[in-house]
């Protein structure tokens, strides 16, 4: 097996949340809280999860946006937080992101040309015309015109401004993409048409992608692997179709129970869960998940499941196993 | 048995510009809804499902104007009703929920205040009758420990408990009909489950009628009865749920159909070409046909009349023309 | 599988009109009083050596002291509307004045632009102590009444017409550094900011390329909102003997030398100059709401 593109190891992100007159209590928020994986080349790892399990915190300490608390982030085997002058620049080269809302993740002033070309401007001394060919051949890349280069954002709609963003990820060699729900704020007739182009951009350049969304089907469609979090950690994670095949973690059945039916008639409601997400400044004791879990046992309450190899493959974090 | 609701020929046209530009953002959409049934209205944005409910209940943005059609509600026009009418059906007859709980919410008022309002304007509850009613309907709605949490204010509960408080809110007048705009979209996904399976519930308790605007097919699969799919302020195809799914006749519910991914299959998606119209500048002839894979000559010159086919359904596409004897 | 289908040119459309076309727009819905008013100045101000009848520093020769308006008794068409005590054009001081008017109000506001822009970006980009240090500031700078601590300065620094727009500059600059930091807060948590970070851009690349662009509407807002406040400083420390040295004209000037004879009836010494003053004040205030309401998307509906 090839080394992965990425690995991530005992990842952990603690917010303090300063509580009273004086600010004297403090209270952490455990965002990240011990998190594993790897992406290789060429390989899509989709994070999925619910609002508060850690997966956007998770994408920003990759993205060097936060530091950690403890573990390590290694790209390409080098541990990204000692990174400084070229090599910072390198990683910064190879590691790119695509937001959710292609609304506010491009600049309204600026022409989609030099949108495109600020990753080449930086990382580059290549001259105009040899950024605007690059600017062209990545238009083209996916699935624009080179004459929309001079054009505003405003000239587009949700889905071509989607691309331009995917284009400026991929205008340096870029290495790994962060998808962070790039198709969630997408009319539906649309999103097919990113999720193929994605797909299509993986098979012919070979990057690897983090995809991170709270749908179920998408997030199974164009990843390899798939990672369930709630409230910080991994519960479950294997290959997409023996995870879709074969769920395993009653919060994975819970989102696959919850997930809408593709037809009128597939009836999925056995297994809907019960009551809400606690809020992260008091998790539950024991396992993060048991006072919504519809088997949960007293051991359950007590203490912590650790990730075990699940049968077939990938790793589940239940007693049940 | 006569409809609850029965829209036809309704058109609502915006006109900015002081007039010189007019949008249509609605443009002949009929469709009728029995007691307890629940229709879906599908639609990707700017197909004018929004404004077509805005337009029953008499909430449109002021540059908008119903030019044309009926609504009947229970044998009432509401088209022709004033505003101070009409203030009166919605309260009590039609409830309308909306996208985002926490702008339906008075953040400065406790959630009793909220869900007891309907009740002390219209049916003139007060003191100990009240307060069993805003229980009564906080119960009906799965919000645990009602006499406690009705003290609340809405900041205090989670996004999925405001959307329950907007439940309620809607069923404290006892409606016959429900309109739900995108209720569920920024609900986490086992929340909205939990949401979608709790008003099935109410309507089987108190069958009432549920209109369903969203653009999620899932959530259509899920609740509704009959879909009507519209596209550019029109209503492409009507059909029961089965039918739509079944045997799609509209090469557009056909294309949405296939664009969706779907579990545990790795098959490239469907996809439209194009982005959803302007409905400023609609192409001429039907407004689909530039995104159209079976475009026939005809489709960019000449809309598409209704076309009605044996099992009920309706689709307005040239390619049907054979299909059926016209009417 | 080599192309995915997906016609990109069907919805280009340039619905949106290109430049020209905005600007034809904006022209159209531009409000004409206050533009004809500022243009009219700028104009009489620019060309003020041409039209002004006599040299606004020397008394009229022939002309006598308290000379009314021609339509008065007394008066004369020579000089239209008047004498002052030293038998000087009124007429020429008061378009020679446009002049000091207008270039204290902008570049005063220039100079307060530029710093409260500039502080307001780094207090709000860079965060931290910087943004402490500079709101401090700030704080401390609000707290001085704006006119005294204008006076103090001008006392300091001597009366000129240079020195009062680097004094208006620097005690003006703390609204913008206010608003524009607030700004700048915001854009700086939007998603295209943080694009250009996690491509490796520095911060003086994101400032120049991000933030400033995007505060340049307010920033323009506010200058229009200033000017007239400048210019109303200004004339008041003319007023007070304190800002643009006599013999040059300046219309606080002219009022302040008016004041002795307030009282005794010639009324055309303080009435011209001030209503000049009301009527730039009153156009710069109506173009600066209509700029804010062209400009800010905050306040634009529709």
């Amino acid at each position: 097996m090839p080394s992965p593109v990425l690995e991530v190891r005992g990842l952990k992100k603690h917010f303090v949340v300063r509580r009273g007159l004086f600010g004297r209590e403090s209270a952490w928020v455990k965002a990240v809280d011990g998190v594993d994986f790897a992406i290789h080349p060429g390989e899509t790892l989709g994070l999925i999860g619910e609002s508060g399990c850690g997966k956007t915190t998770t994408s920003k300490l990759i993205l060097l946006q936060e530091t950690p608390t403890a573990g390590s982030i290694a790209f390409e085997g080098r541990d990204i937080a000692g990174l400084a002058g070229a090599e910072l620049m390198a990683y910064r080269r190879a590691v790119q992101v695509v937001f959710q809302d292609p609304f506010s993740s491009l600049s309204p002033r600026m022409r989609v040309r030099d949108i495109i070309a600020e990753p080449l401007e930086i990382h580059t001394d290549l001259a105009r015309a040899a950024i605007d060919e690059r600017v062209g051949q990545v238009l083209e890349l996916v699935g624009l015109t080179r004459d929309v280069a001079p054009l505003f954002p405003h000239e587009f709609s949700g889905g071509q401004r989607q691309r331009v963003a995917i284009a400026r990820a991929l205008a340096t060699d870029t290495r790994l993409i962060v998808l962070d729900e790039p198709v969630s704020a997408l009319d539906v007739s649309v999103r097919a048409q990113i999720i193929n182009q994605l797909e299509h951009l993986q098979r012919t350049l070979g990057v690897s992608y983090l995809f991170i969304g709270h749908d179920l089907a998408t997030v199974a469609h164009i990843s390899h692997r798939i990672a369930v979090m709630y409230l910080g950690k991994i519960v479950e994670s294997a290959d997409s179709d023996a995870l879709c095949a074969r769920p395993m973690h009653p919060y994975t059945k819970a989102l696959f129970a919850a997930a809408l039916p593709s037809r009128p008639g597939d009836r999925t409601e056995s297994g809907t869960i019960v009551g809400e997400i606690p809020s992260p400044l008091s998790l539950p004791t024991g396992c993060r998940f048991h006072p919504r879990c519809p088997s949960a046992m007293p051991v359950c309450s007590e203490a912590e499941p650790s990730l075990q190899r699940r049968e077939g493959a990938g790793l589940v974090a239940c007693h049940l196993y | 048995m006569a409809p609850v609701l029965e829209v036809s020929g309704l058109q609502t046209h915006f006109f900015t510009f002081g007039g010189a530009r007019v949008v249509k953002a609605v443009d002949g959409v009929s469709f009728s809804l029995g007691d307890g049934e629940t229709l879906g209205l599908v639609g990707e944005s700017g197909s004018g499902k929004t404004t077509t409910c805005l337009s029953i209940v008499g909430l449109l943005p002021r540059a908008a104007r119903i030019v044309g059609g009926r609504v009947l509600f229970e044998g009432d026009e509401l088209t022709r009703m004033s505003q101070r009418e009409l203030r009166r059906v919605r309260g009590r007859r039609i409830a309308v929920m909306l996208q985002d709980p926490m702008a339906s919410l008075n953040p400065l008022f406790t959630i009793f205040r909220q869900v007891a309002e309907p009740a002390f304007f219209h049916q003139q509850m007060r003191g100990r009758t009240l307060r069993a009613r805003v229980q009564q309907l906080l119960k009906a709605v799965r919000i645990p420990s009602p006499e406690w949490r009705m003290r609340d204010y809405p900041h205090q509960m989670s996004g999925g408990m405001r959307q329950r408080i907007v439940g309620a809110i809607a069923l404290a007048g006892g409606p016959k009909l429900v309109i739900a705009d995108e209720p569920t979209t920024n609900l986490d996904v086992t929340i909205q489950a939990q949401y979608l399976d709790l008003l099935k519930d109410i309507q089987r308790e108190t069958g009432v009628a549920l209109i369903f605007v969203t653009h999620n097919l899932g959530i259509v699969a899920k609740m509704c009865d009959r879909v009507a799919v519209m596209y550019a302020g029109k209503i492409i195809e009507q059909a029961s749920v089965r039918e739509l799914f079944d045997d799609p006749k509209h090469p557009y519910t056909r294309a949405l159909l296939g664009s969706v991914p779907k579990l545990g299959s790795k098959e490239p998606l469907y996809s439209i070409a194009g982005q959803p119209p302007n409905p400023a500048s609609l192409p001429p002839g039907c407004p689909f046909h530039p995104r159209c894979r079976e475009a026939l000559p005809r489709c960019a010159s000449v809309d598409p009349p209704d076309f009605h086919l044996g099992d009920g359904s309706v689709a307005r596409c040239w390619l049907l023309d054979d299909a059926v004897a016209r009417p | 599988m080599a192309t995915i289908p997906a016609d990109p040119r069907l919805a280009v459309g340039r619905a949106t009109p290109g430049r020209l076309g905005v600007l034809i727009k904006a022209a159209r819905e531009a409000p004409l009083a206050p533009l004809v008013i500022l243009g009219g100045l700028v104009l009489i101000a620019l060309l003020a050596d041409l039209i002004a009848p006599y040299d606004p520093t020397v008394p009229v020769k022939g002309a006598e002291m308290f000379r009314p308006p021609f339509w008065m008794e007394g008066g004369s068409v020579a000089t239209p509307l008047g004498t002052d005590f030293q038998s000087r054009d009124i007429l020429t001081r008061l378009i020679y004045g446009a002049r000091v008017s207008l270039i204290v109000g902008l570049m005063g506001t220039l100079v307060a632009g530029s710093i409260g822009t500039a502080l307001g970006i780094l207090s709000g980009y860079v965060g931290g102590w910087v943004d402490q240090i500079i709101m401090r500031l700030t704080d401390a700078w609000l707290a001085l009444p704006a006119i005294v601590f204008a006076i103090f300065l001008a006392a300091m620094f001597g009366p000129s017409m240079w020195n009062i727009i680097v004094i208006l500059g620097s005690v003006y600059w703390t609204r913008y550094a206010r608003v524009i930091r607030g700004e700048v807060l915001s854009l700086r948590e939007r998603e295209f900011v943080k694009l250009a970070e996690i491509a490796g851009a520095s911060k003086l690349r994101v400032i120049k390329k991000h933030i400033l662009p995007n505060v340049m509407n307010t920033a323009t807002v506010l200058a229009s909102l200033t000017v007239g406040v400048v210019i109303i400083a200004e004339a008041s420390l003319s007023f007070l003997g304190v800002g643009v040295p006599p013999p040059q004209p300046a219309w606080g000037l002219m009022l302040s030398e008016a004041r002795p004879t307030l009282m005794t009836g010639q009324w055309w010494l303080t009435v011209f100059p001030g209503a000049c003053i009301l009527l730039i004040v009153l156009a710069t205030q109506l173009f600066g709401d209509w700029l804010r309401v062209r400009l800010d998307p905050q306040q634009r509906n529709l």
